[in-house]
């Protein structure tokens, strides 16, 4: 069972914004669906995994990287060629 | 290398498209001329790329993913980008940011997903093949929704090299078109290794359909044919089956216990995944901008507020909430294990039969808005997902109709029997033509 | 001092010297190019790209694992570490987290006290991306923001994990030199690149709670930012009050540690397996790994094959550059060489290139070797020596041409001066005729004559007279006498001024 602190707090953690509205709806929609989840309680088993594919590497090659102008073509701000970023304290 | 131009002007008036490339230039080769749609979770150079998100509104990759590198080299003509649930996140299309995609078959109901956009395209004779991509069904899905023919390869068969992630373990670019053997030829463009992938095998397929199944044998899963499925699509698919049956194959009753926990165990590890996978968008590098004016988190915050759609956020807390400290070992650690079992029965299963076969879905494409609370809506994907889970092929061919609707026999196959399933697929179209 | 109360453990993170980054094929050769122009889709974390495991990253992991003694797990996987940073492109780093690549193995270093060996044990070794990088622009009138360059961002690390063993800074400053020396002999780790060492260190006072400083990149920097929080600690528990259990930042410049933010220190970083990533079993690659000369081994060497002294041999081989100097210098196997070089480069080389900022690799051996010969060979006194030694880094420093020690020793008029020019001393202190008087024997005569008191002093015992007579001597003929030549004749002369 959460309640709707729990899911603000969840949403905090996922550092996601919801609006006030939603957070009524999503309480409901959380614990029905976190309820389905219960039946993963009863799943018995090692977790063996049986895995294949291992060592997957490649070389130690250098190859090209992206223009400067790509990295920075998306990006709503730039300055000198860095990107801009809200400050963090 | 392009020595040609396609001119492409579809009458979309099923809002199959969300990028339309008027003059697609295309080269030689085996798909030479062919138009192409593209869904828009695969990045394509040059071209809008947005998972039908606001918060990848103007993305323009400056890379193609690995199979548009392969489209391009067999001359193929990239027609536009598709209309899909945002970032793969729906069973019906109406999760776009940009408007739903009506199905062709009744322009009221959903044309399936979250790949409706490329299903619709083709159903509506716009292109002749497209790409989609299938994490718990959405390819087969709105195949079967809009009657036509999609394949979800093997796991690691298809590159992912470029496909904008949404459960890594789960999901593959696959060919959807209006017949099996479009399906089989697309399929052999985009099919093999590639260095970048490193879940990538080097499996290539060079398979053309063969519709000979003399002695085969076909498991049917009980629980494919059980309570939640429709009783009318039950039927018509088990009339297509005894088609097989009339060809030579031999049906077997299974049963595969650990549907009673695949949809949970899915929707658990998909959230997750998703979770991390979508953390990047933050206005930084891409998309619309976050503002500098505000601190760091504040920003971040309101730009997945206002660049993620409800369902998105919502899958993205779920699993936040999943891989959380204390809650790690309730919830995906459990549904690892549980994705264990499901693969061992389906292994377990294959040795007593060659493919299994049931609904592809367990309705019929569903009225647009009829489906508006999240849990009704995951359990729709109850007969698609342990596909997923179990990193195995499978194909929804049409088979018949339900009150005017198509209808999708799917056939699952073992790991890396793609050509067997489009065998099975290929020789129920010859005889239900 | 080793205090038994104080606990130290680190955790330290070194960029491995691969040519491409650990999971692209962006060159890591980024520091003298442009912000942004080392980036791929990959390290850039652009949608839809894949990461593909650098080979040699873990290659080089194994060697560091193996010369720590630690063993290497049958199976190692990565990781996703979630967290919202704009210098985490992906808002996920890829590392190691419950399957690293190594666990267990020590460190040896000299203890504070007894002088004896210690052992540090490891926890884990294990591999990494690094971040982007950071820069914080504040206070203009667009207001404060910050600006990011993912040139860093993928770079492979090493993270190696003390456990607490380590009772004093100064044990930590040891055991990261030891570490840092062991990297570099394996050929995995480069020191000079900036950036390219960070360390977390973890401090209590025993019974108290443990204080996580995050972040220092300077080997004094720990040391500094240990000491400090040793006396900070203390003095809260003697004041009566309690340690808290926090993070804290070191702030170089000012030599303090701050508390962080408290938004950093509560973090879930919801680690699932990478999987995008296939598990790695590279147990049997352990054996076939072969171990170069490393810096124990090389110290033991040091002494047996050049009798160097235990201290010498210790601060030679304490860098690889320095030992590889000092190879390059006695390479002609000329034993008489052997200490010569030893004790210049130990106690007045390295001296003279920390005084100007500047490391062993701007200075080539060969230049060196010939000044130690002119020392050797009588044509320069040690203290011209030191003076050659200072114009050779400041002409390097400068970027001026290059001049031999000779040329120097000319043009500074400091080539040694003795009684007899062409023979080394016998006694004899009569000039040759028709020469000009020896400098020397003129300076003795001068002083002698300006100074009658000191002559005065020594004549009624004062031994400090005769040291400050020699000083005169030094002073006027500018350090170009040879010690032992001026004090024979010094002795001489006075003997003769009494005749």
């Amino acid at each position: 069972m959460v309640t709707e602190n729990d899911v603000r707090d969840i949403a905090e953690l996922a550092d996601i914004g919801i609006n006030t509205e939603e957070l009524g709806p999503f309480t409901d929609q959380f614990n029905a669906i976190l309820e389905y989840f219960d039946v993963l309680d009863r799943v018995q088993g090692d977790g063996s995994v049986i895995r294949d594919l291992s060592n997957v590497m490649r070389e130690d090659a250098v190859e090209p990287s992206l223009p400067q102008g790509e990295v920075l073509k998306n990006a709503a701000f730039q300055e000198d060629g860095f990107i801009r970023a809200p400050r963090v304290m | 290398m392009a020595a040609h131009e396609t001119g492409f002007n579809p009458d979309d008036r099923y809002n199959a498209f969300l990028t339309v490339c008027r003059k697609a230039p295309h080269g030689d080769g085996k798909l030479a001329g062919i138009a192409i749609a593209v869904k828009d979770n695969i990045s394509t150079q040059g071209i809008e790329t947005t998972c039908a998100s606001k918060i990848l509104k103007g993305y323009i990759p400056p890379y193609d993913a690995h199979v548009v590198d392969l489209l391009k080299q067999s001359g193929a003509a990239i027609a536009g980008k598709t209309n899909m649930d945002e970032f793969g996140m729906g069973t019906t299309t109406e999760n776009s940011a940009f408007g739903p995609t009506l199905n062709p078959c009744d322009t009221t109901r959903v044309p399936g997903g979250s790949s409706g956009g490329s299903a619709a395209a083709i159903a509506a004779g716009m292109v002749r093949m497209a790409l989609g991509t299938d994490t718990g069904g959405s390819i087969r899905c709105p195949a079967a929704f809009c009657g036509i023919v999609g394949l979800k390869p093997t796991y690691g068969r298809v590159s992912r090299y470029g496909l904008i992630a949404y459960a890594n373990s789960l999901e593959q670019i696959g060919p959807m078109a209006g017949n099996v053997s479009d399906v089989s030829l697309l399929m052999q463009v985009i099919a093999g290794y590639d260095r970048r992938d490193s879940t990538s095998y080097n499996r290539p397929y060079t398979h053309t359909p063969n519709p000979d199944i003399k002695g085969l044998a076909i498991g049917i899963p009980q629980e494919y044919f059980g309570a939640g499925v429709d009783p009318k699509v039950a039927e018509v698919t088990k009339r297509a089956i005894f088609r097989l049956e009339e060809l030579g194959a031999t049906a077997l009753p299974c049963s595969i216990p650990s549907m009673e926990y695949a949809l949970a165990a899915y929707y658990v590890t998909c959230t997750s995944e998703a979770s991390s996978n979508l953390a990047r968008f933050d206005g930084v590098r891409y998309g619309p901008a976050a503002d500098t004016k505000k601190s760091w988190h504040d920003a971040y915050r309101e730009v997945r507020r206002a660049g993620f759609g409800a369902e998105v956020r919502r899958r993205i807390m779920l699993g936040t909430f999943a891989l959380s400290s204390g809650y790690y070992g309730k919830y995906y650690a459990k549904a690892q294990v549980a994705r264990e079992n499901v693969k061992k029965d389906f292994a377990r299963i294959f040795s007593e039969v060659d493919v299994i076969a049931g609904p592809t879905m367990p309705t019929i494409a569903f009225k647009l808005g009829e489906k508006s609370d999240p849990l009704s809506m995951y359990l729709a994907d109850i007969l698609t997902v342990p596909v997923n889970l179990a990193n195995i092929p499978a194909i929804s061919v049409p088979c018949g109709k339900v009150d005017g609707m198509p209808v999708g026999l799917q056939i699952m196959g073992k790991p890396f029997e793609d050509e067997r399933v489009v065998d099975v697929a290929f020789a129920y179209e010859q005889v239900a033509a | 001092m080793t205090d038994a109360q104080v606990i130290v453990g680190l955790e330290v993170h070194c960029q491995l010297d691969t040519q491409s980054k650990l999971f692209c094929g962006c060159s890591t050769d980024y520091r003298s190019d442009g912000p942004n122009t080392h980036v791929c889709p990959v390290c850039l974390g652009l949608p839809g790209s894949m990461p593909v495991l650098n080979k040699k990253a873990i290659e080089y992991a194994m060697k560091v694992a193996k010369a720590l003694n630690c063993s290497v797990l049958h199976e190692a996987e990565f990781s996703r570490k979630n967290y919202f940073y704009p210098d985490l492109d992906k808002a996920y780093q890829i590392t190691q987290y419950d399957k690293p690549l190594a666990e267990g193995g020590y460190v040896e270093i000299e203890a504070d006290e007894g002088g004896g060996g210690k052992r540090v044990q490891i926890t884990r070794i294990h591999v990494e991306e690094d971040p982007g990088r950071l820069v914080h622009m504040g206070n203009t009138e667009r207001g404060r923001y910050s600006l990011v360059d993912y040139n860093r961002a993928g770079i492979p690390l090493i993270e190696i994990v003390s456990e607490p063993d380590m009772r004093s800074p100064k044990e930590a400053r040891k055991f990261l030199n030891k570490l840092r020396a062991t990297l570099e002999y394996l050929g995995v780790f480069d020191s000079e690149k900036e950036g390219s060492l960070r360390v977390d260190a973890n401090i209590s006072i025993k019974g108290s709670e443990r204080v996580e400083v995050k972040n220092i990149s300077s080997y004094k920097g720990v040391e500094k930012a240990l000491t400090f929080e040793v006396t900070r600690q203390k003095n809260l528990l003697r004041r009566g009050q309690r340690v808290s259990r926090e993070t804290r930042h070191f702030l170089e410049a000012r030599g303090i540690t701050q508390s962080a933010r408290s938004k950093e220190q509560e973090h879930d970083y919801r680690y699932f397996p990478e999987p995008d990533l296939r598990p790695i079993r590279v147990q049997s690659w352990v054996d076939a790994i072969v171990l170069p000369e490393l810096p124990d081994a090389r110290r033991e060497r040091f002494m047996a094959q050049y009798g160097c002294s235990a201290n010498h041999a210790r601060t030679l081989t304490g860098e690889l550059r320095l030992a590889n100097f000092y190879e390059q210098v006695v390479a002609s196997g000329q034993k008489d060489l052997f200490t010569l070089a030893a004790t210049w480069i130990a106690d007045t080389l390295i001296g003279e290139l920390n005084y100007r900022n500047m490391t062993i690799d701007a200075v080539k051996s060969a230049p060196f070797t010939k000044l130690l010969g002119h020392i050797q060979g009588d044509e320069c006194t040690d203290k011209s020596g030191v003076e050659v030694l200072r114009v050779m880094l400041d002409t390097i420093k400068q970027g001026l041409p290059y001049e031999t020690p000779l040329a120097i020793l000319d043009r500074l008029n400091l080539r040694k001066v003795s009684v007899n020019i062409t023979k080394p001393l016998a006694y004899g202190i009569t000039p040759k005729s028709g020469v000009e008087p020896n400098p020397i024997i003129k300076a003795i005569s001068e002083v002698l004559t300006e100074q009658p008191r000191a002559v005065e002093d020594f004549r009624k015992g004062k031994k400090e007279a005769f040291n400050f007579l020699i000083g005169q001597v030094m002073k006027k003929t500018r350090g170009r006498a040879d010690p032992k030549e001026l004090n024979q004749l010094l002795v001489e002369a006075l003997k003769n001024r009494e005749a």
